[in-house]
């Protein structure tokens, strides 16, 4: 599913009105070389052409903090999301990756246009989201739809099951009736819901059959890309599964995009095609998924991979795990120069003063980008800190 | 002689839609130094089996055994049991905001819970202790950290002091209940690395309950598999990981994305997990199972051992040789529902082969 074929687009309903000349060659040459057009370099222009759906550039989110008292000021920014840029072609999915708080979930609210961005684009389709009128962004909340993490709080316990799947026909007064009946019936047979259950309530049915509510409901309006925040992590490990393998079928059969977030680097690695690695709000490490699971370029990228338990006991025997210290700072007060100085297990001098900008390191494919000074090299070992980054978490 | 021997442990709960059968003869063993992971999906029982060693299961009918260090925990008195819990067994639950008080500062709870259990230490003495728990745990600067209330550390070092609480009596036996599970993952490395060297240094056993194969990977010896409240399987950790003999053991590990597998189609488990009120007829996993017999439909299997030193069992009609991940394994599994499969549970199979979920796996 993740990755369908050499080139995603023929088998893309979407790209049917939109030939895009030339984009299969790319395309399986970019995969032969383990290469993607994720290029995320704003206006570079390399990631332009029919293909792409969502090309987000230098987006900025910050939330005020305001002071206590009756006349609350500013006195503060939480920096949630400073300066991300990514492309998302259509038929794929990119993956977000990143801890708590490093602004992965407000990123995607901005790609939904649930929040307003306070700079920075959102190209859907070649046109900016984030200036778009009411009016016109209604029309391309149809396009994009999210499904949360917990289904059961993003259902209403007191509606039913039918009416809840049907609620975007409703918005967008689309089928009405009997159509509306059998539109959502139809939907409900195809994420693996019996459609005799129109009329039960949310409470009747399990966590996983609720995720298929919500994918149920966010398919209605044959939406082109849809947003998973954590779509499968309150769920058992076999009930995970088969969401899974649902929402490839679904992508291959509708020709989805997915920006796919979640915490889980397993899943993510079997879901994506391409990944970005989040820090603070800003981009670690991004490129093609083997690229950055295979040769991680980031010590933080490292160190979660290292981190994330292996259900193999001869794997989580053998590897040497980079145990950061401390927790991921505050976004409100982030670290000067590089934000992943004071955990880095290679941090130096340079990294508290300077911002490392995100490049292609040497020996990398130019879709490979990392935000690092000191980037890890080969078979480097990272297991022992340096002890700079615990100097600077004492005094912090 | 084990530290803690839980022999045919059963909890029921009678509620107005029926009993609940929560936990249906589970017997196990853990030693000191020893950690025994528990796994299984929401609802097979695991959390409440271990809160009914330490008499928290209110409202529950509870029979069977479970001697620790000599005495049996079932229908031990209120205040007997209050000198073991906490003292010598203790427990971290999943969500540490919810289980330290939000109004009184960490360190008081701490040096509280010390106090409880022994009156002559003195406040100082026990808040002293605090700090240095505190520290023990890697909280940086436990001294000025030990006055902070709980909404001012993070997830991490919530749960870390919840480790520091736990060990502040220095217990036996410590219970972990999905202890790293709403944590990051760099987080959740680092508490599985402090249980690992605390354990190490105090010889303490652990039960680490957790749905996370990963996490049971990393730090358990043992590990009890559980289904609808029995022990499906029952091994050592590589037992459980590498020679799988219950079906259901199997399809967890199958359902687990993995990056040596390639980025295929996954095979889940169909269906969902029983409910506890109603169970299904003879073997609980059968309307889920890809092997099903005729005989599942009926009996429930026995958990009887599969390997020759008896520790790995399985509760499962399959041939002891049908364990294992090879296909030498699985043409015994197959050849054995060839011959065990008639009308009956053939009808069971083809209701699991057209469910949604079934789409690309492996159906005999």
């Amino acid at each position: 599913m993740s990755t369908p074929g050499p080139d995603p687009t023929v088998q893309d309903p979407a790209a049917q009105d939109s030939p895009a000349p030339g984009s299969p060659a790319q395309d399986a040459q970019a995969s032969a070389t383990g290469q993607s057009s994720s290029t995320g370099q704003a206006g570079a222009g390399a990631a332009t052409g029919d293909d792409v759906l969502v090309d987000v550039r230098n987006l900025v989110k910050y939330f005020p903090v305001r002071g206590s008292g009756l006349i609350s000021r500013t006195v503060g920014q939480v920096q949630a999301v400073d300066g991300v840029s990514f492309t998302l072609r259509r038929g794929q999915t990119l993956g977000l990756v990143g801890e708590t708080g490093c602004g992965k979930s407000t990123l995607a609210r901005c790609v939904a246009g649930l929040i307003p961005a306070t700079s920075g684009e959102v190209m859907f389709e070649g046109r900016d989201i984030t200036k778009l009128s009411r009016g016109a962004m209604r029309a391309v909340r149809r396009q994009v739809q999210m499904i949360f993490q917990d289904p059961y709080g993003s259902l209403n316990p007191r509606r039913r099951v039918g009416s809840i799947i049907g609620d975007p026909f409703a918005v967008h007064n689309t089928a009405g009736g009997g159509e509306r009946k059998r539109a959502v019936q139809e939907l409900m047979e195809r994420v693996g819901l019996n459609p005799e259950h129109y009329n039960r309530f949310p409470a009747e049915f399990s966590g996983g059959q609720r995720q298929r509510i919500g994918l149920a409901r966010a398919l209605a309006l044959r939406p082109k890309l849809i947003i998973a925040d954590e779509p499968v992590s309150a769920l058992d490990v076999s009930i995970q599964a088969q969401i899974l393998n649902l929402l490839a079928d679904l992508q291959s059969d509708f020709g989805l995009s997915y920006l796919f977030i979640a915490h889980d680097l397993e899943v993510v690695r079997h879901v994506s095609n391409d990944v970005l690695v989040m820090y603070l709000g800003r981009v670690a490490e991004q490129g093609h998924k083997d690229a950055v699971y295979d040769t991680p370029r980031h010590p933080y990228t490292a160190a979660l991979l290292s981190a994330a338990p292996a259900a193999d006991p001869d794997t989580a025997a053998s590897r040497q795990r980079i145990i950061l210290t401390g927790d991921v700072p505050s976004p409100i007060n982030p670290p000067s120069g590089c934000r992943f100085h004071p955990r880095c297990p290679k941090a130096q001098e340079t990294c508290h003063e300077t911002e490392p900008t995100l490049e292609t390191k040497a020996g990398d494919p130019p879709s490979h980008q990392t935000a690092c000074h000191f980037p890890v090299e080969p078979h480097e070992d990272l297991t022992q800190p340096a002890g700079a980054g615990a100097a600077i978490r004492e005094s912090r | 002689m084990s530290l803690l021997e839980v022999r045919d442990l059963r909890v029921n709960f009678p509620t107005s839609d029926g009993v609940v059968q929560a936990v249906r003869g589970v017997s196990f063993a853990v030693d000191a130094g020893q950690t025994l992971g528990i796994v299984g999906e929401s609802g097979s029982g695991k959390t409440v089996l271990t809160q009914t060693l330490l008499g928290l299961t209110a409202g529950g009918e509870v029979s069977g055994q479970a001697v620790f260090d000599g005495t049996d925990l079932i229908g031990l008195g209120e205040d007997e049991m209050r000198r073991v819990r906490g003292a010598q067994i203790s427990v971290i639950f999943q969500d540490p905001l919810t289980s330290l008080h939000p109004l009184y500062r960490v360190g008081w709870q701490i040096a509280e819970m010390i106090r409880a259990h022994d009156k002559s230490v003195s406040k100082a003495d026990a808040a002293e202790r605090a700090v240095e728990l505190l520290g023990r745990v890697g909280i940086p600067q436990p001294r000025q950290r030990v006055r902070d209330y709980p909404h001012q550390f993070s997830g991490g070092m919530r749960q870390r002091a919840m480790i520091a609480m736990a060990l502040s009596l220095e217990p036996k036996l410590i219970i972990a209940d999905e202890p790293t599970t709403a944590l990051d993952a760099t987080v959740q490395a680092q508490i599985l690395d402090l249980l690992l060297r605390l354990q190490q240094d105090s010889g303490t056993a652990l039960i680490m309950i957790t749905h996370d194969l990963g996490v049971v990977a990393d730090i358990a010896d043992d590990v009890l598999v559980m289904y609808a409240g029995r022990a499906a399987e029952k091994a050592s950790k590589r037992d459980i990981f590498y020679q799988p003999h219950h079906p259901y053991t199997k399809g967890l590990l199958e359902s687990i994305p993995n990056s040596s597998a390639g980025s295929g189609r996954l095979r889940p488990i169909t269906g969902q997990p029983p409910s506890l009120i109603n169970l299904p007829s003879g073997c609980a996993f059968h309307p889920r199972c890809a092997y099903v017999m005729d005989k599942c439909l009926t009996e429930e299997p026995a958990l009887v051992a599969v390997g020759d030193e008896g520790f790995h069992r399985s509760a499962c009609w399959l041939p002891v040789s049908a364990a294992g991940l090879s296909a030498e394994a699985e043409e015994t599994r197959r050849k054995t529902v060839d011959a065990g499969r008639h009308e009956a549970a053939a009808k069971v199979a083809e209701a699991i082969a057209e469910s949604p979920e079934a789409e690309g796996s492996v159906i005999a």
